[in-house]
């Protein structure tokens, strides 16, 4: 049963979809192939994009949402068969895939994470794409360049540039992927056999197929006059990585904030009220006379185009670099005080010379504090729009942040000529768009009163995130994962690390095993690393991110997760059954304990298979709700 | 020129021979052997008297001779360490940057103040104050200015002492730490003497600061697990492998008590020790047993005797400081009730048990932006609020930094008309209502639901006043202790942390840390929180002083009010929790926003583009800098590339069977790497995640493993690189030239280095090498 409204994170991607069919232009953190796949699907199965996905519990009414939702539960359920073959690749063990793929199947969380328009299924698809191929290219080794290797080895490479394409997690995988070629490349090394022009091809293939998602768009053919003249519009750029245009908007500053005047920032988008006039500090530039260039060394004043104020500061304190002086907009039309006054300066050059767009590093030095203007890069709270703080610094220091170019400039006074030579290359344009992608992440900071999910709440399952419905009559789907299957995958971490010390220890004190185990050790040492790096790559990062971070970041690493368990008990089950010598005894506690796991996980789907289908009646935490016995924690709010 | 270089080589192959045999050294007479290099240490003592003790009383056969030789490069390089960085320790007789810092710290030991510095562990500070308790220190002198002259009971020299020793004897350190990852007495020497000649680790050295010390430690730590490691092939368990190993625990404690950044050395040693421990698992001919007693052995010496150092620091530190002081308010107010005067003159004595009819004052947890008491006061709020929105005209609750009769509150049972405590007293308990009484005006603590001054989302806190104008009292309160045992826990004074949640509206009594207008006398704002998901320090209380009221009358009351409470019952943190909370703190706190002139980025470090003023002279051009020796920098970054380039050249060609080098020659690259580029690597990175404040003397730490590197590769580059005769001793001519140009860029920085000779305008302008260095020129 699905539901009728967008939930959750729906009403975001869902309209992002809608985007792409209507071709309207749009700004978002993550990469686009995810979006544009969800708007594909949509456009296939009918969807016009006209549902507005304004809030969750809207009803689609007649809109056809199915195709989406189709489109992503059939990714999600791509995701068994490909851990199942993972595993069985990594093991060659039937009952480790048959467990692994149980754990998925039964696993609450996952169910709910595929049933909707989400980025998620989407990017798990590509993942374990990525991963089965990179463990079935890797079982191919023995015999390069054969069909089949070529097939793996592309595969690997389209999968990874899905998931770096839906969203930046992916990076993670391709990191994973690429460590695994290293290793593979240096056992290459170590084989004499073979020639280095063959290791060297082998290199190279992976990384061909990897370039394949980046299409840049270029943004610089332009033609601009090419002297700063007064009375020009321009607008003018932070030289940070990533930074952003000077910018100011009719909101003012808050009180308690510095001066109550108006609010100037550094915003990373084209927008109309990033442009400002250039005119002499003490006169107005009439129309009509003749062309007059600003020169390095002269002072300055820069009114904004939309609210006609001059830029501004004063020794009040910037609101969030304390040290630092606010930056303001002042004046009405044009008219202000001595703190309007700049000193137009360029980076090594001497006093007189003329002023290049697009090439000259400028500085504007603040007349009566002797400050230089720049962004601290630091993200404005709920008032200033989230855009990047500017300030007047104080120390003057050489820093990208207190340097500015000229990008566009309009003077129809002055010939345009044609800036082909600044073309910044693919590989800058790249680099650019994606430092502006991830600093739009970072800025995702909690807002007021939310409560943060924190990376170790994650394996605990200590609390999930609510999708639909609030109150006791509405229909409510929560995420949550299967807490059995949860903390058996979190126990089995441990246990895995007690099983690898123990087996590498007892190689290398060159104990003396039978093949058996030794077939068994090299799977837990080779398979299990390879799955337990993929679960430390996906979610070690997480504690470093400063970004609001949600309970369902952790699925990919959930994922590996699950494969690991699969994999453990296997072997710890087969240990078990290798000590125990008569045949009989052994292979019943073997398939005992399979039958007793797989028992386990599907009772325990059984009862908290609401979670995910929904449910609806009173919440748990009423005594009388059907759901009242399975709310083990106190945290879960079902 | 031919035969200068033939003479070196035959000299340097005649240490590379007494080296290799093991045999102690004797002097040669050559000629280029210089002094320094002429004889080795090793006490022979010990192992003839080994020898000759196997029969009894055999001693008494021979003569008992003892043999003592001296490593006269050793005598040497200490001395010369000592003289560079201990001469004209007293100069300048003022305070030199972050001595402004350090100094409050030194002068609050003196006077056993408690504080609370978030940079670090106070080992550090401590070793700073021993100095000044040496020194005759009282403690008096006003940190607040870099280049204020100090008075006269300053002893200036004997504060700067120990760290211009640990400088110092980093010397020697270096040496000895070639020495024993098995490179020659020459390349030792040099590493020993680039030491020397470094005009950043001179000046940090020479004032009361810490990273000297921090690299002393440092380098003691390494010195002495390679001296552990060496020991290991052929007498495990002895004394000295004993000493050795405890001595590595013991020096990365120290390391780590004096700055955090002693972490990452720390985390390097014990990666190194347990990857040769792997080695040992795989050693067939150790028993399971003696593995065990090397793993155990090590995990004693390297884990836990660190964290108990780790925790007498920290013990040392609370039982030295005992006394309350300017930071007191960062901390709960059991940990200030722990320290003699400040609150604990006031909280001693006082009953434990909240009840109804208590007199308590309410401290907010959070302590940001200040530590206040809830507070009321006769004005009200203003009917119009300057943004046109209105208020309730009703008494004005706020938060107050300071002491004060309007801080009490009187504990009233709602069903109750009196205000007094019965006997026996009537606890409160988890969860029951009560209403707060405010002492002075006895008027009752209020919310309802009209937006609060300054934070419009949450609801106004008043003390109720009856307008007549159809507005009830709602003034029952909810006690939820939040740190409780079980439900039925008494409300218990400074230990119960109390959160009141009104019974209309389930808001919670919340400081918002908005200052109030004038109005409000610029007081903090107090709001009931109406959304208040989750736990959040500020929504918490706890009762600090408190009496159980005994006058009836209002008149009685308010004498009784103003009079300071006193009973007994006096209550004491163990040494534990008074540690952790410390330590939280310490790892907590942050000083917001601290940009500095000074400030670099990581990135600048590499090629030194910044430097540090350090002091300047209040009339001369004599001033200080931090600036390292640009051609050892230079060397040492380009000896870094080089081995890094030439380590991953051989691992490829090794991989493909070709050896490039002979085995135990690529074990001992390996490992002199291992420590060198590692410590390099450990003691940098990390700056690139951090998000503080950071400056050129961060790095020290870093250079000075990479600084070791240099002489590493040259031998390396000489030994195994230079094939024919000609091509060695055009190199060591190449060395020497290299070396005097050291020794060139160090004379020429000694003014800014030492602080004298003062240097005129163009001298001082000839010094600025590279744009970005700040070199103060007084404006003529």
């Amino acid at each position: 049963c699905l539901f009728v409204f967008p939930s959750w994170d729906e009403t975001h991607f869902g309209k992002m979809g809608s985007y792409y069919i209507n071709r309207t232009f749009f700004f978002d953190v993550h990469p686009p192939l995810g979006k544009m796949l969800i708007g594909l699907a949509g456009y296939l199965s009918g969807y016009d994009g006209t549902f507005p996905f304004q809030k969750p519990g809207d009803r689609y009414e007649q809109h056809n949402y199915m195709g989406m939702r189709g489109f992503c539960a059939f990714l999600g359920s791509c995701l068994v068969p490909f851990a199942y073959l993972t595993v069985l690749e990594l093991s060659k063990s039937l009952p480790a895939a048959l467990l692994t793929a149980c754990i998925l199947i039964f696993d609450t969380g996952c169910i709910t994470l595929s049933q909707y328009i989400l980025l998620d299924p989407i990017l798990m698809f590509f993942l374990m794409g990525a991963v089965l191929s990179m463990v079935k290219s890797n079982s191919c080794a023995d015999r390069p360049f054969s069909a089949s290797w070529w097939l793996w080895l592309s595969l690997t490479g389209v999968n990874l540039a899905g998931a770096t394409g839906v969203k930046f997690v992916g990076l993670f995988v391709v990191l994973l992927v690429g460590l695994n070629t290293i290793y593979d490349l240096w056992d290459l090394l170590g084989n004499l056999s073979l020639s280095l022009v063959s290791v060297r091809n082998f290199s190279l293939s992976l990384y061909a197929s990897f370039q394949s998602q980046l299409i840049g768009n270029n943004l610089h053919n332009v033609s601009v006059p090419e002297h700063l003249a007064y009375g020009s519009v321009v607008t003018m750029k932070n030289l940070r990585m990533a930074g952003g245009y000077l910018h100011s908007h009719w909101h003012l500053y808050p009180e308690g904030i510095g001066a109550r005047q108006q609010q100037v920032t550094a915003y990373l988008h084209k927008d109309s009220n990033n442009l400002w006039i250039i005119k002499k500090h003490d006169s107005d530039t009439a129309p009509s006379s003749p062309v007059e260039f600003v020169r390095h060394g002269d002072i300055i004043r820069l009114e904004h185009k939309e609210t006609s104020r001059n830029l501004h500061s004063h020794q009040h304190e910037a609101p969030l670099t304390r040290k630092h002086f606010q930056v303001t907009g002042y004046g009405i039309n044009g008219t202000g005080d001595s703190n309007d006054f700049w000193r137009i300066e360029v980076v090594g050059r001497k006093t007189g010379k003329l002023i290049k767009v697009l090439r000259s590093q400028v500085r504007l030095t603040h007349v009566a504090t002797g400050c230089i203007l720049g962004s601290s890069g630091k993200t404005l709270p709920k008032w200033g729009w989230e855009q990047v703080e500017v300030t007047c610094t104080p120390y003057l220091k050489e820093t990208p942040n207190s340097l500015w170019n000229f990008e566009d400039h309009i003077n129809p006074k002055l010939p345009n000529i044609s800036l082909d030579v600044l073309k910044p290359s693919f590989a800058e344009i790249l680099l650019e768009s994606h430092m502006v992608m991830i600093r739009g992440n970072s800025g995702l900071k909690p807002k007021d009163n939310e409560v943060t999910s924190k990376p170790w709440h994650w394996p605990i399952n200590y609390q999930g995130l609510r999708f639909s419905g609030v109150n006791e009559t509405d229909y409510r789907v929560y995420l949550l994962g299967n807490p059995v299957i949860w903390w058996l995958n979190l126990v089995t971490i441990g246990l895995y690390l007690l099983i690898t010390i123990s087996t590498a220890v007892a190689l290398k004190r060159g104990v003396q095993l039978t093949s058996e185990l030794k077939e068994l050790s090299r799977v837990v040492l080779r398979g299990g690393g390879q799955i337990t790096l993929g679960w430390l790559l996906h979610y070690l990062p997480f504690f470093m991110m400063g970004r609001v971070l949600y309970f369902h970041h952790y699925f990919p690493a959930m994922l590996f997760s699950s494969m690991l368990t699969g994999i453990t008990w296997d072997t710890l089950l087969k240990f078990c059954a290798a000590f125990l010598s008569p045949s009989t005894i052994a292979r019943k506690v073997y398939g005992g304990g399979f039958l007793a796991l797989v028992l386990l996980i599907m009772y325990s789907f059984y009862l908290f298979h609401p979670l995910s289908y929904g449910m609806i009646g009173p919440m748990a935490s009423d005594p009388s709700s059907p759901m009242a016995g399975l709310r083990w924690m106190d945290s879960w709010e079902f | 020129m031919w035969k200068a270089g033939e003479l070196w080589k035959i000299s340097y192959h005649e240490l590379l021979v007494a080296e290799s045999s093991g045999a102690c050294f004797r002097s040669n007479d050559l000629q280029l052997a210089v002094s320094e290099r002429v004889t080795a240490a090793l006490l022979c003592f010990s192992r003839r008297f080994g020898q000759t003790s196997d029969t009894m009383l055999g001693f008494l056969r021979k003569p008992v001779v003892v043999t003592a030789e001296i490593n006269m490069n050793l005598v040497a390089l200490t001395v010369m360490g000592l003289i560079s960085r201990l001469w004209g320790l007293s100069y300048p007789r003022a305070v030199v940057f972050d001595e402004v810092y350090y100094g409050q710290f030194v002068s609050l030991y003196m006077k056993r103040i408690f504080f609370v510095d978030d940079s670090g562990p106070p080992f550090g500070h401590m070793l700073l104050a021993l100095g000044g308790y040496l020194g005759g220190f009282d403690g008096n002198f006003l940190w607040n200015r870099i280049g204020a002259e100090y008075s006269m009971n300053v002893p200036v020299w004997s504060l700067r002492l120990l760290p211009a020793l640990a400088g110092a004897l980093c010397v020697p350190l270096a040496y000895q730490i070639l020495v024993e990852l098995q490179f020659s007495h020459c390349a030792a020497l040099g590493a020993a003497l680039l030491i020397l000649l470094e005009n950043s680790l001179i000046t940090q050295s020479r004032f009361m600061l810490l990273e000297s010390v921090l690299i002393f430690f440092i380098l003691l730590a390494v010195l002495s697990y390679l001296k552990f490691y060496n020991l290991q092939r052929h007498s495990y368990f002895s004394g000295s492998w004993w000493f050795w190993l405890l001595l590595t625990g013991v020096a990365c404690s120290c390391a780590v008590g004096v700055k955090y950044m002693g972490l990452f050395t720390y985390m390097l040693l014990l990666a190194i020790a347990g990857l040769h421990f792997w080695h040992m698992i795989g050693d067939q001919n150790l028993s399971n047993v003696s593995l065990m007693c090397h793993f155990l052995a090590r995990g004693l010496a390297l884990i836990i005797i660190p964290v108990a150092m780790y925790l007498s620091f920290f013990y040392v530190h609370l039982t030295l400081l005992y006394r309350s002081g300017p930071h007191d308010q960062i901390m709960t107010s059991a940990f200030q009730a722990s320290l003699e005067g400040g609150l604990a003159r006031i909280t001693q004595g006082q009953p434990l048990e909240v009840a109804y009819g208590s007199q308590i004052t309410l401290r907010n947890v959070l302590g940001k932006p200040m530590q206040c008491w809830l507070h009321s006061h006769t004005n009200t709020y203003p009917i119009r609020y300057e943004n046109g929105r209105g208020s309730s005209h009703q008494q004005q609750v706020t938060c107050y930094p300071f002491k004060d009769v309007n801080n009490w509150w009187i504990v009233k049972d709602p069903g109750m008309q009196q205000l007094v405590v019965s006997n026996p007293p009537r606890p409160v308990r988890h969860g029951h209502i009560v209403q707060l009484v405010h002492g002075i005006t006895t008027r009752y603590l209020n919310t309802h639901d009209v937006a609060a001054p300054l934070s419009p989302h949450s609801q106004e806190v008043s003390c109720y006043i009856d307008y007549n104008i159809s507005m009830p009292a709602q003034n029952l309160w909810r006690v939820e202790i939040v740190n409780r045992e079980s439900d039925t826990d008494v409300w218990k004074t400074i230990l119960s942390e109390v959160r009141f949640v009104h019974v209309n509206t389930s808001a919670v009594l919340k400081l918002s840390g908005a200052s109030l207008p004038e109005w409000g006398y610029r007081q903090l704002e107090v709001v009931g929180e109406k959304l208040s998901k989750g736990y959040h320090q500020s929504m918490v209380w706890n009762v600090e002083e408190h009496r159980y009221g005994k006058s009836q009358e209002q008149k009685e009351r308010e004498v009784e009010l103003h009079s300071p409470t006193q009973m007994d019952i006096s209550k004491n943190l163990s040494f534990m929790a008074k540690f952790t909370e410390l330590q939280w703190k310490i790892l907590t706190l942050k000083n917001e926003d601290t940009e500095h002139k000074y400030s670099s980025s990581a990135l600048d470090w590499i090629t030194m583009d910044t430097n540090i003023a350090y002091w300047l002279h209040p009339t001369s051009g004599a001033q200080i800098h931090l600036l390292g020796n640009v051609v050892t920098w230079a060397s040492a970054n380009i000896a870094a590339l080089v081995y890094t380039c030439l380590s991953l050249w051989y691992l490829i060609r090794r991989r493909r069977k070709i050896y490039d080098v002979p085995e135990d020659a690529w074990q001992l690259w390996v490992s002199a790497g291992g420590i060198c580029v590692g410590g390099w690597a450990v003691n940098y990175l990390p700056f690139f995640l951090m998000e503080k404040t950071l400056f050129l003397y961060h790095y020290l730490p870093a250079v000075t493993f990479q600084i070791l590197l240099i002489p590493i590769v040259l031998q390396h580059l000489s030994d195994h690189l230079c094939r024919s005769l000609l091509l060695k001793s055009m190199f060591s001519a190449l060395i020497v030239a290299w070396f005097s140009s050291v020794y060139f860029v160090y004379c020429t920085f000694r003014p800014v280095t030492y602080g004298e000779p003062s240097l005129s305008v163009t001298e001082l302008k000839d010094l600025r090498w590279k744009d970005s260095w700040n070199i103060l020129i007084r404006k003529q």
